[in-house]
């Protein structure tokens, strides 16, 4: 029965979080989020032309991310350079993600590239490539109708939790690892994933329990977004 | 039950909630959302009665018709040029919009090439980013030896000032010559290489301090003791060889 | 553009930089972190030159013995161009010019300088060794990558720690790292040289990598030996040159080795 943390957190408790905009200064807009050990950072290029020329939509830009986790990343084996299955997968899931807060219809058949890359990975590697992306995106000037923050939660045995880490998504006492990706101040939830067994009941309650904690990550968020206005 | 919920001159993050209820009247980066007003992207608020305005601190350009651009010549067509002025598709510059007269050339290379900077006015914009240029107008050219530096797009009102009254006193104090395109682009030439990155580094503060009150005099100040420190000052025509004026 | 790099070039005539730098000076803000992937990565860092910045880390693998080296270990070297880092990078597998860089810059200067001594990289001889595989990535690129990339693989070599080989599971225990160090005899560093004009400059801008005739990046060692070049660029070097530049890079090359020897 998991009833204490391995690291001491409380079952409802984040990870530390830190974030920091204007990391890749030649890019338009890019921000770095941590939590706990992992580390994320996001680039937008664009809207700029976009190739190939089929892919183009008529009446907005095209958001194209691409999600990738270096060589180093992960505690144990090195990660095989190059767009696995699990990337391509995430990188189509950031984009849906981020998707329903963009108006970006001022840029008609071009593209807007968004580039995360992991440089260190303790579970919950989705959601901080999408906070890293949200304010990249923000920072950036694009027009958002909301920042989109992203946490894991899920269940160990019958325990609920948020933010799990590695050593918790191996958990021997098996684990379901729930993905969410919220909109700031909204009942908007524009990513969901799941992996293992939940109950119906259990579902409602994690979800409020992501809804907390996605507030909590949004404020960070924010703080580093008005960083430098200072003055 | 309306509630503006922030204060004036609040800096605020996209999906902040402005104000609630119906009577209120969103402009700039503000948005209505249902009952709310929301911002759309990082901002600073301005408040005027009713009216709740969202300046962007940061944002895209937008090609509006009559703008001044710099641009980048990436290819020679046919009857055209393909210019890269930094928007989120090339722009097309057509033979007859450049050159005065109405003759046939084969070969427009021998004008212009691959590579080179030129400052146009949007003639045309259709479909919100399908842009048609023109250099038929005063000082439209193509531009000469320089540096070229990117600046955010809502921060080229505040670098060129009210009537160009900012752009002139950098111009003045560094005696560069400089233009400043609406895409955020500018082009700087002082025969003074010191005085190029003082023009420079001006820019790049009114760029970073824009939202901090006092701006103008803040910017006088810093061009006072940067230029100050400078023993001699090379004095230039503002105008280029063909005569043209800098805009 | 035209007009940007014949700016350059005309003021770099009269021994003039953009930035107001001298011709063989490197950008004043230069820093090197060492174990920022510490949680994940055997050896990490993270070096930047003005605001070129580049990571690099250290992963520790287990293998067989080539036959030409029964009793050596060996390193493997990486870089990625991002595009996360510049609007000049496209995705997808590294680019000619990242490996390029991987081979010159990283792979040479370290082999050839003998920099690791491979023997004591070895596990059992004829049976298992230690393979080191170094990754550089870009995170931006404001010119001179290649000078951040060598020092940056340089100092995440100096970070590693070996973790825990079990001979008997033939696993590697990532999760148990030792204190003990890659063994570094010397540390080779990297310094491209550009040519533009008859000029020759240290620490290219953007703008400058642009302008260039030609570079040579010359890798060195502590006692001035020379252990890589590789020139690049469209112009021609003449052999007085390259004499000019190897004499630029073994100098900066010992100002830019006092950032990594702590």
């Amino acid at each position: 029965m998991y009833d204490k943390r391995f690291d001491g957190r409380k079952m409802d408790e984040l990870r530390e979080c830190s974030a920091k905009v204007g990391v890749v200064p030649s890019a338009k807009g890019s921000a770095m989020f941590k939590i706990g050990n992992t580390i994320a950072i996001a680039a937008v290029r664009g809207p700029r032309n976009l190739y190939p020329k089929f892919l183009a939509l008529p009446d907005k830009a095209l958001l194209r991310c691409n999600y990738n986790m270096m060589s180093f990343s992960g505690s144990g084996d090195r990660v095989r350079p190059g767009s696995s299955r699990r990337d391509r997968e995430i990188s189509l899931i950031t984009q849906k993600a981020l998707e329903p807060v963009l108006m970006l219809d001022e840029f008609p058949g071009s593209v807007v590239d968004i580039f995360i890359e992991l440089l260190q990975t303790d579970a919950g590697t989705r959601c901080a490539g999408i906070c890293a992306a949200a304010m990249a995106l923000a920072d950036a000037g694009f027009k958002m109708k909301g920042l989109v923050s992203a946490v894991s939660v899920g269940l160990i045995g019958n325990k609920m939790l948020v933010d799990l880490d590695n050593l918790e998504e191996h958990h021997e006492e098996g684990n379901t690892d729930i993905p969410v990706a919220m909109i700031s101040g909204e009942d908007g939830i524009t990513l969901l994933q799941m992996d293992g067994f939940c109950k119906p009941e259990q579902m409602k309650k994690l979800l409020e329990l992501a809804k907390k904690a996605c507030s909590k990550i949004h404020e960070v968020q924010k703080k580093a977004l008005l960083e430098g206005f200072e003055k | 039950m309306s509630k503006i919920l922030v204060t004036d001159k609040e800096i605020v993050v996209p999906g902040q909630v402005l104000a609630e209820g119906m009577g209120f009247l969103p402009a700039g980066a503000a948005f209505r959302d249902k009952d709310r007003i929301i911002a759309l992207k990082i901002g600073l608020v301005n408040i005027d009665g009713r009216l709740i305005k969202l300046i962007p601190l940061k944002g895209q350009y937008l090609p509006k018709i009559h703008d001044l651009v710099i641009g980048k010549i990436e290819d020679v067509m046919l009857g055209s040029w393909l210019v890269d002025y930094g928007g989120s598709k090339y722009a097309m510059l057509s033979a007859r919009n450049f050159l005065q007269r109405n003759n046939q050339v084969d070969d427009l290379s021998q004008f212009m090439d691959v590579g080179d900077v030129i400052i146009a006015k949007i003639y045309k914009v259709v479909r919100k980013n399908t842009v048609d240029l023109s250099m038929q107008g005063p000082g439209l050219r193509k531009l000469g030896n320089g540096r070229v530096i990117e600046v955010s797009p809502p921060k080229v009102p505040r670098i060129i000032g009210k009537q160009g009254s900012m752009i002139s006193m950098i111009k003045d104090q560094t005696n560069c010559r400089i233009s400043v395109g609406q895409n955020g682009w500018v082009w700087v030439y002082g025969p003074d290489p010191n005085m190029e990155m003082i023009a420079i580094e001006t820019i790049r503060k009114i760029e970073n301090e824009s939202h901090i009150p006092g701006l103008t005099d803040r910017i006088k100040d810093f061009l006072n003791s940067k230029v100050g420190k400078v023993d001699k000052v090379v004095k230039i025509d503002r105008v280029d060889e063909e005569g043209k004026e800098d805009v | 553009m035209k007009a940007v790099i014949n700016h350059v070039r005309s003021l770099l005539d009269k021994e003039i930089r953009f930035d107001g730098r001298k011709l063989d000076q490197y950008r004043k803000d230069i820093f090197v972190e060492y174990g920022i992937s510490n949680k994940s990565a055997e050896g990490s860092a993270r070096v930047c030159i003005g605001e070129t910045e580049v990571v690099a880390g250290i992963k520790f693998e287990v293998g067989v013995p080539y036959p030409d080296s029964l009793d050596k270990g060996t390193i493997m070297a990486g870089v990625e161009l991002l595009p996360l880092s510049s609007s000049n990078f496209e995705s997808g597998p590294p680019s000619i010019k990242a490996i390029e860089l991987a081979r010159s810059v990283v792979d040479r200067g370290i082999r050839e300088s003998e920099a690791i001594d491979f023997k004591k990289l070895c596990i059992k001889k004829g049976e298992k060794m230690w393979m080191v595989i170094v990754d550089v990535y870009s995170i931006n690129d404001a010119g001179n990558l290649a000078d951040a990339i060598g020092l940056a693989a340089m100092a995440a070599l100096k970070d590693a720690r070996f973790p825990e080989y079990d001979a008997k599971l033939d696993q590697v225990l990532y999760d148990k790292r030792t204190t003990k160090k890659i063994p570094l005899k010397y540390l080779p560093v990297a310094v491209t040289v550009v040519k533009i004009g008859d000029k020759f400059i240290i620490d290219p801008s953007l703008e400058e990598e642009e302008a260039m005739d030609a570079r040579l990046t010359v890798t060195t060692i502590e006692d001035g030996r020379l252990c890589a070049m590789q020139k690049g660029g469209d112009g021609v070097l003449t052999a007085d040159d390259v004499s000019i530049m190897i004499d630029l890079s073994i100098k900066k090359g010992k100002e830019l080795r006092k950032f990594i020897e702590k």
